[in-house]
This record gives C-alpha cells, structure tokens and sequence, in this order.
C-alpha cells in the first residue's frame, strides 16, 4: 500500500517534472524542414495538445490497467522497449554486482585483520582511487589497451577484446561460439563495473569490520582465549553481514537501471542506455515507463533489506 | 578541528593536496601566457605531446588538445569549474537538507510527513536517473547543473538530521533548557542542531567527491558544462576519440579528477572516524557510485 504509493508519488513528480521543462517534445520529433502544421499535427496525434490534467489522468489510467503507452520515437509499446532492454541490463549487473561482492568483501576483511599493515595501506589507497575514477574514463582506458591498442602492444589474441556492443556484427553465431563471443564482448564491461563496485564493498567492508573489532565482546571473546578463526567467525563476521546484506540491497536497484556510462561507451543497448536516448529525445513515455520500473525496484530492494534483516541479525525481531 | 587533521597524516596530505590543486587552478588560468579558450594556429599546435615546446618557443606541460590549447591551462580552468560546481552541489544540499530534517523533526505533525514523504519520494529513484532528467531538459550550464545536484542530494542528509534531531530533542540537557523557558527555536540552534551536525558534515565531505564525479559525468554525455567552457568531464569526452592516438588529451584531466575525488574522500574519512558519522549514510553513498 505504502510502496504503491510511493511509486504514485514518483511518476507524478516525474510528469511534473517533464513538463514544467521549457521545449517541447513535438519539435524534436518533426523531420528537417517541416512545417508549423506539421508540428501541430504531430502534438495533436502524440495527444500534446490536450491539456496537463488530460494527459496525466490519461497516462495515469493507461498505467494502472499495465498499459504503458507507445514510444514517441520508435512508435513500439514502451513495455516492449523496456521489456528488451532489460535483460542486457539484468545480466551485465547480475554479473557485475556478484563479483562486486565476491571480490570486495575479502578484500575488505582481509584489509581489517592486517589494520595499520603495509599491505593495507596499500590496499587503502588502490580502492579509493579506483572509487574516485570515473567509469567512463576507466573504460575509454581499458578500450584503448584492449581493443586499439592490443595488436600495437603485442597481447596474445585471447586479450584482444573487442568494445562495442554485446555480438560481432556480421556473424551469426549460435550455441557455445555465439556465448564465447557474448562473453568476450561482456569482459570489458563487467570487469569495469565489477572493479569499480569491489572497491567501494571493500572500503565499507572494512570499516564496518574495524568497527566491531573494537567492541567489547570481541575483546572479550579474545580474553576468554577463543581461537581468532572462532572470534572471526562466530563475532565478527555474524556482526558485520546485516549491515553488507543491506548494502547489496540498496544496490539491486542500480542493477536493474542499468550503467548509463559503461553501456554508453560500450554501446549495449541496455536500460541505461535506452533511458539516456528517451530523456535526450524527450519521449515522454519511455522515461515516465523506465521511471516506474525503477522506483518499484528500489521499493522492493527495500523491501527485501527489511525482511532479509531479521533472519540473519537475530536481534530484530520483525516488528 | 586542527587537532582532527594533525592526528591522521593521510588526511592532512589530502587537505594539502586540495589545497595545491585549488590554488593552482585560480592561479594557473590567471597568471598563464597562453588563453585556454581561444584557437590560434590549429595545424602547427594541435595535439602536441606533453613536455613539447612550440615553433613560437612556448612550453607546453601537458601538451595541448586538438585545437592547440594548451592542456595544462585549460585543465586548471576546468578544474575552478568542477572544483566549485562539486564543492556548491554538495554544501548547499547539504544544507538545505539540514534545514529540512531539522523542520522536520522539530515541527513533527503533516509538515513531518510532507517532507520525508517528498525525500522518500526522491529516494525512490535512483540519483542518476534523476539528475539526467533534470539536466537534460533544462538548458545544461554550471547553474542547472548545481541546481540539480542540490535538488538530487539533500534527501539523504535530511533524514540522517531528522533521526539525530528526534534523538537529541529527547535528551535530558535539551529538555531541561525548554524547561527553563528557553524558546523552541533556540533550543533547536543552539542545543540541538550541532549536536547532530557531526554526521551531516562526514556526509557533505563525502559528497563532494560524488558530486564532482557526477558533474564529470553529465558533462561527458553533453549534459553538464558546455564547451568551449571546460571541465574535467567534457575534456575527457573531448579526448575519447583521441584516445588512441593522443592519450594524453583524456587522462590528464581524468587525473585531476581522480586525485581530487581521492582527496575528498580521505578527508571524509577522517572525519567519519573521529566525528562518528553513520554508516547508513555511507552504505547509500557507495550504492548510489555511478
């Protein structure tokens, strides 16, 4: 009830938003050399003509019966142009927001039990600063070795990467070359985000690490002469996964809006990427579509944190 | 505060190096011979290598881009630019969410409800999906793109300061200053608003960095900083098809950005440490990296 409201909330502040906007979408839409009459034309079918309230309590209507009306630009159902961009976004997140985890959290941990160390130090510094690169300019780097600079450099033909889309045009590939070529097409992408995502897990990682070691109960438990595997195990670690559950909750959501920057540099036709093209074309019903597809996500990865927290941080009962 | 910088090395260096990199971009641009903006002779200096000297006998440090500018001047420009667009974006929504929560949580009742009804609201999108919305159907400048930020950003801040008010408001030293005939809202100043800064000043520290990278983005796409005007974003998207033949052209400005963003988040990390910020504040920023 609450999230449905909420998402309420969401898309009429984004109709809001959309049309207080100075220009108009019509414009955008009518080829080179058209006249004034073709313009009106244009709004009068597209139903811009008629007044705010009209519009709003049409799109409103049509979105609570699951239609999500026609893309101005493409003239195809928005749920269509959602429901295939989806699945690139889908996958290269799923991809990236695993090895995100799978690869941060060690890190993190690791860091924590060497505190004050070299080595950490060390690791300090690499994963702030590949927190504080930009993604696309990691890309245009790793593009730059990768797919231009391969042959230059002399890297064996297995590192020759190609970046741009998800197949090599031309080829028609199907079952186990046509998923290699997926693959080699989603290296780039993945490590990108995926390193980008490990470093900043591996920084919360950390700290929420180090925060508990200095509890008194760890202390305890060291004093009492509990062996580290076991203060680690049954203190630390039981202590620190509430909090990383919450944190990959909170980033589901970006998993399904997509990587603006990675899939634009890349060219996936992902969401990310069929977002940016809606908003920069103004096609009012692919970006009020993509909105509410991203704010019933973030309601629900919310969702999912709250019930997900009891069951592991035995504290919270569920109220 | 001194004491807080002088007790961690790392953020100290960090203050430092802000300090250098800042200093140098309103100096730089100002004192320097050659105009970052204007375009001379493009066939004789375009994208000469860094450490190059010209046939008129100027030095170029870091090279110059494709139309002869010199890179150097232009990225210490473009530095004054992102420096204040990340540093306004963030202070002032930092801000104004302070002074929201604080409403908020002071005033209670509908008022309470509107507000983080709005934040919730806000928060239901993700930052990016917003900030592009925005960007991209006003006309993009320095101005929208603040604007947006701020528009973007408060939320977070807002109810960190709105859970800590509700929290200080209900301890002994404020209630006994109420008790003493001291008006609501200077018990709310003076007691309890910093009492509950701590944590709303680690998240604007940790803001700036993300909100520079995220003017850096917008300007990549074309939706920030227009040229000729440069910032760190449009010079990296300027150098991308350059990448290959003249790199340099992308990664100095992406430098800059990164040892910026760097610096702002070691300071913040100080902070957090010794002002003991939240970690929900830090769990949305890191999920809201882009």
């Amino acid at each position: 009830m609450i999230a449905a409201g909420l998402m309420w909330l969401v898309v009429t502040l984004t109709f809001v938003l959309l049309r207080l906007a100075p220009g108009d979408a019509a414009v955008l839409l009518v080829p080179p050399g058209a006249s004034v009459d073709d313009a009106t034309r244009i709004r009068a079918e597209l139903g811009l003509d008629r007044s705010m309230t009209v519009q709003y309590a049409r799109w409103l209507k049509g979105a609570v019966s699951g239609d999500l009306g026609t893309s101005f630009s493409s003239g195809r159902r928005v749920s269509a142009v959602l429901a295939e961009a989806a699945p690139v976004s889908v996958t290269l997140g799923a991809l990236s927001l695993a090895l995100t985890f799978l690869i941060g959290v060690p890190i993190g941990m690791w860091q924590a039990a060497r505190h004050r160390t070299p080595i950490d130090h060390v690791l300090t510094a690499v994963t702030t600063a590949a927190y504080a690169a930009p993604t696309f300019w990691i890309a245009l780097g790793l593009v730059a070795v990768f797919t231009y600079g391969a042959a230059v450099l002399g890297l064996p033909p297995w590192l020759r990467l190609p970046s741009f889309g998800l197949r090599t045009p031309g080829l028609t590939l199907s079952g186990w070359p046509g998923l290699m070529d997926l693959a080699r097409h989603a290296v780039l992408p993945v490590s990108i985000l995926a390193g980008v995502g490990a470093a900043g897990i591996a920084r919360y990682a950390r700290t929420s690490v180090l925060d508990i070691v200095r509890m008194d109960f760890v202390k305890t438990a060291r004093g009492k002469g509990a062996t580290s595997a076991s203060v680690f195990g049954r203190h630390v670690l039981a202590n620190a996964l509430p909090s990383l559950v919450v944190l990959f909750a909170l980033s589901l959501p970006g998993l399904v809006a997509g990587s603006v920057f990675v899939e634009s540099v890349f060219a996936w036709p992902g969401l990310g990427r069929t977002t940016l093209t809606a908003i920069l074309s103004r096609d009012y019903p692919v970006i009020m579509g993509a909105t509410l597809w991203y704010s019933g996500a973030v309601i629900l990865a919310n969702l999912a944190a709250e019930l997900a927290l009891p069951l592991i941080d035995p504290r919270r009962e569920a109220a | 505060m001194r004491a807080l910088w002088l007790r961690d090395r790392f953020a100290t260096a960090g203050v430092i190096v802000l300090a250098v990199l800042a200093l140098a971009c309103v100096l730089v641009p100002a004192i320097a011979s050659a105009d970052p903006l204007a375009i001379g002779d493009v066939l004789s200096l375009k994208l000469l290598p860094p450490f190059s000297t010209d046939a008129a006998g100027n030095f170029h440090l870091l090279g110059t881009d494709r139309f002869g500018r010199d890179l150097f001047v232009r990225m210490m420009l473009a530095g004054r630019v992102s420096l204040t667009v990340g540093i306004a974006g963030s202070v002032i929504a930092a801000a104004l969410g302070t002074g929201v929560g604080a409403l908020a949580a002071w005033s209670g009742g509908w008022i309470d409800r509107a507000l983080m009804a709005l934040a919730d609201t806000l928060l239901a999108v993700p930052r990016l999906v917003l900030l592009l919305v925005c960007a991209a159907l006003w006309r993009p400048s320095a101005t929208t793109v603040v604007v947006v930020l701020i528009a973007t950003g408060w939320m977070g801040v807002a109810r960190l300061i709105r859970a800590e008010m509700i929290g200080v408001r209900a301890q002994p030293y404020v209630q006994s200053a109420v008790a003493l005939g001291t008006t609501s809202w200077r018990a709310l100043w003076r007691h309890a608003l910093p009492n509950a800064l701590g944590p709303a000043i680690v998240a604007t520290t940790l803001g700036v960095g993300n909100a520079i990278l995220l003017e850096s983005g917008l300007s990549f796409l074309g939706l920030g900083i227009q040229p000729p005007s440069p910032s760190w974003g449009n010079m990296i998207a300027g150098g991308r098809d350059l990448i290959v033949t003249a790199p340099w052209v992308a990664i100095a400005p992406g430098t800059a950005l990164i040892l910026t963003v760097f610096c702002a988040t070691i300071i913040g990390d100080a902070l957090r440490d010794s002002l003991a910020g939240d970690r929900a504040g830090l769990r949305r920023s890191i999920a809201e990296r882009a």
